[in-house]
């Protein structure tokens, strides 16, 4: 067993990082790790940081393994951010925390999972820290892709890009560490699209998977305005329902944890005034976040949406890719069928305009309006 | 004349907490009149045992209320407390238990809609018609008439928020006589943000080119933000679309399917004779560019609704 086992399709990565491992000259104070959502990147962080504490370079098993891999470990701090920024205080705190020698273990680690969410002044002050640092100390920054990170940080810290992970190895991934079965961890991965986290709740989540389908429909189904009009507020819906059925979960648990740092009897009737406060400013910050999250879970319905074009068009082009929809055939052929391949690129078109508008805060409804006008279909196709 | 004697049991059931909030008050007018004693609890910081300690006699006699509010979010023993007290009734305690909806406290409710409670039904105001509804009850529970139009001018201007469209209501009732209809509203709430986003929308739904567009410098000139605008356009395009393609049925019916006011579907018929599908389909695309360049996306905001207006009217009688 390794601590590399659940960073999967990442061969030259893991080998990098290994080498960093065992050999003083291939290490370094900063590294990047960028790759797509779902790819593995705060995975790949940790399992770097679980070799670098292990005195075996990373057996997997250990106690020092164990708890670096399930951010428990005293010197291996995650930063995780669900708000929309990491702001200059925290980073601050960060910065004269990474000063400090390790307490336990051989490295003192600082994953910070969303580095393209530091602010300008946040990031400034990060780079004091990675311009002088401090020996035994590594930074270890997440981002989906270079250009999300201010590039001071970029230039002084050295880049590893993750791939998106075979279909394959994902669902090998499910099938051994969630226990899921063959067919549907297949099914899940492809559906996916390799992005792990999404993979898993599609596996294990039969409503995700009902509302992916719907979604999916969707593209069969537009016909005339009033169903372009309809289908738009149909996705809002679906995303909004996704979302709070996904968020209800992280919702609790976060207020269990937050009772249990404040030291509080979560079992408790009433709650002393200054608990009551630190609850109340979680879920304040809970609902500006679902906003956000149904915002992110439209993006995900789109991107879905885009897969049967995409496998509408690799159909039409008779191009050997596999699909991601082997499971609508019948809607995927029925597409390539009614429109021209250039047709289906102006759809694929539509929905990342849709898409770049609403990352640009224009109201989801009518950004999905305006795209599903562009996809109605010339005519009926019997869904 | 003797004050009204206070139901014993008083469920406040519903979200709409402008509605719960009156439903509250008056029944208290109630109980203090009759010489009752309020004890309110809030169900958040409930101590087990409290309810069915105040609901014990004093040692002054007299009669008590007990207030529960937010039911749907109390803990178990509140729960419990409240079960044992309505399985054995206090004498002159009365018990008004406010519930905003799901699941949680649902036996009590239960238990209390058995035992006969008085309930007073507090249903979310969402839709324009839920508003419509709203004002014209507003209106007529102080015996005042407020015609179609005055309704539906006063929730485009105001509507928004539940509250002040309550109290816009009640200014219009206190401040006018007569019949208030679209013109008296304009009076008081013409110079508001969304009224002059409806009347750029309309006009341009209707076609008027020129109109739409001085009325559009205007609001900017008066420093209105272009961004509300771009919004009424969307809705009003999107009702549009709606009773277009909802067929036929009285307009109290397609209301109601549509969550829309009776008003809007009326309006919407009487323009969607001059609009083809396709161009309503031109119409909505045109306003979501605008949308994108108000926030952002493009130079000059200003400019990009006014090219989203040239637009709509043009395609408007385009076949
Ligand atoms: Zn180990």
């Amino acid at each position: 067993m390794s601590v590399w086992r659940d960073v999967i399709g990442q061969e030259p990565t893991i080998e990098t990082l290994s080498r960093a491992v065992v050999d003083d000259a291939a290490m370094t104070h900063a590294w990047l790790f960028t790759g797509p959502p779902g790819s593995g990147r705060s995975v790949a962080a940790r399992a770097f940081a679980a070799a670098l504490q292990c005195p075996q370079g990373g057996c997997g098993e250990c106690h020092e393994c164990r708890t670096a891999l399930d951010g428990s470990h005293a010197d291996v701090k995650v930063v995780a951010t669900e708000g929309l920024s990491i702001k200059v205080e925290d980073t601050r705190a960060l910065v004269q925390e990474s000063a400090m020698r390790p307490s336990v273990g051989r490295w003192r680690v600082i994953i910070v999972e969303d580095a393209d969410r530091l602010t300008e002044r946040a990031a400034d002050a990060l780079l004091k820290a990675l311009e002088e640092p401090t020996p035994r100390t590594v930074w270890m920054l997440c981002a989906p892709s270079l250009e999300d990170v201010i590039i001071t940080i970029r230039s002084r810290s050295r880049h590893v890009r993750l791939r998106t992970p075979p279909v394959e190895a994902v669902a090998e991934l499910l099938q051994r560490r969630d226990g899921i079965d063959a067919p549907m961890a297949l099914y899940a991965a492809r559906a996916a699209q390799s992005h792990v986290g999404l993979a898993r709740r599609l596996a294990r989540d039969e409503g995700a998977r009902i509302r992916r389908r719907d979604v999916i429909a969707m593209a069969t189904k537009i016909i005339g305005v009033g169903d372009a009009i309809g289908a738009a507020a149909d996705l809002a819906q679906i995303a909004d329902e996704e979302s709070t059925a996904s968020s209800a979960e992280r919702d609790a648990a976060e207020k269990a944890r937050l009772l249990e740092t404040l030291g509080a009897d979560p079992t408790a009737r009433t709650q002393p005034p200054h608990v009551r406060a630190q609850v109340a400013s979680l879920e304040k910050e809970q609902k500006t976040r679902a906003t956000r999250h149904a915002r992110d879970m439209i993006d995900r319905s789109l991107v879905d949406l885009t897969s049967v074009y995409r496998d509408a068009l690799v159909l039409r082009l008779g191009s050997d890719v596999a699909l991601v929809n082997p499971d609508a055939m019948d809607k995927v052929r029925a597409l390539s069928g009614v429109l021209t391949a250039e047709q289906l690129l102006g759809a694929m078109d539509a929905i990342n305009e849709a898409r770049d508008r609403i990352n640009a805060n224009v109201p989801p409804l009518l950004a999905l309006e305006a795209m599903a006008l562009q996809l109605r279909l010339p005519r009926d196709l019997g869904f | 004349m003797a004050p009204a004697p206070v139901p014993s049991l008083v469920l406040v059931s519903g979200p709409e907490e402008i509605l719960v909030d009156r439903a509250i008050t008056s029944t208290l007018a109630e109980a203090r009149a009759a010489g009752a004693e309020v004890i309110r609890l809030d169900a958040a910081t409930y101590e087990a045992g409290a309810l069915l300690m105040h609901a014990s006699p004093s040692l002054f006699g007299g009669s008590k209320c007990l207030v529960v509010r937010d039911l749907h979010e109390a803990s178990d023993e509140l729960q419990l407390d409240l079960l044992a007290l309505l399985a054995d009734p206090a004498p002159d305690v009365s018990l008004v238990v406010t519930h905003g909806g799901g699941m949680k406290g649902k036996k009590v409710l239960d238990t209390m809609k058995r035992l006969g409670a008085h309930t007073v039904e507090c249903p979310a105001i969402k839709t324009d018609r839920d508003k419509s509804d709203f004002v014209m009850k507003e209106f007529s529970s102080a015996r005042r008439k407020i015609t179609g139009e005055g309704v539906r001018a006063l929730v485009e201007a105001v509507g928004k928020d539940v509250r002040e469209l309550a109290s816009a209501s009640s200014q219009l009732i206190a401040d006018t006589e007569g019949v208030v209809d679209d013109a008296v509203v304009d009076v008081y709430h013409g110079g508001k943000v969304e009224a002059t986003g409806f009347r750029v929308a309309d006009a341009t739904v209707a076609g008027q080119q020129g109109e739409a567009l001085r009325l559009l410098r205007h609001a900017i000139a008066t420093g209105v933000d272009p961004v509300p605008i771009v919004a009424v356009l969307a809705a009003q395009l999107r009702q549009l679309i709606k009773v277009g393609s909802a067929g036929r049925g009285s307009s109290a019916q397609l209301a109601r399917s549509l969550g829309m006011a009776p008003w809007q579907v009326d309006k919407a018929r009487r323009s969607i004779g001059h609009w083809s599908a396709e161009g309503l389909a031109v119409a909505v695309q045109a306003v979501a560019a605008a949308d994108f360049e108000v926030k952002g996306g493009g130079r000059d905001p200003v400019y990009a609704v006014e090219r989203a207006i040239l637009t709509i009217t043009r395609a408007r009688g385009a076949r």
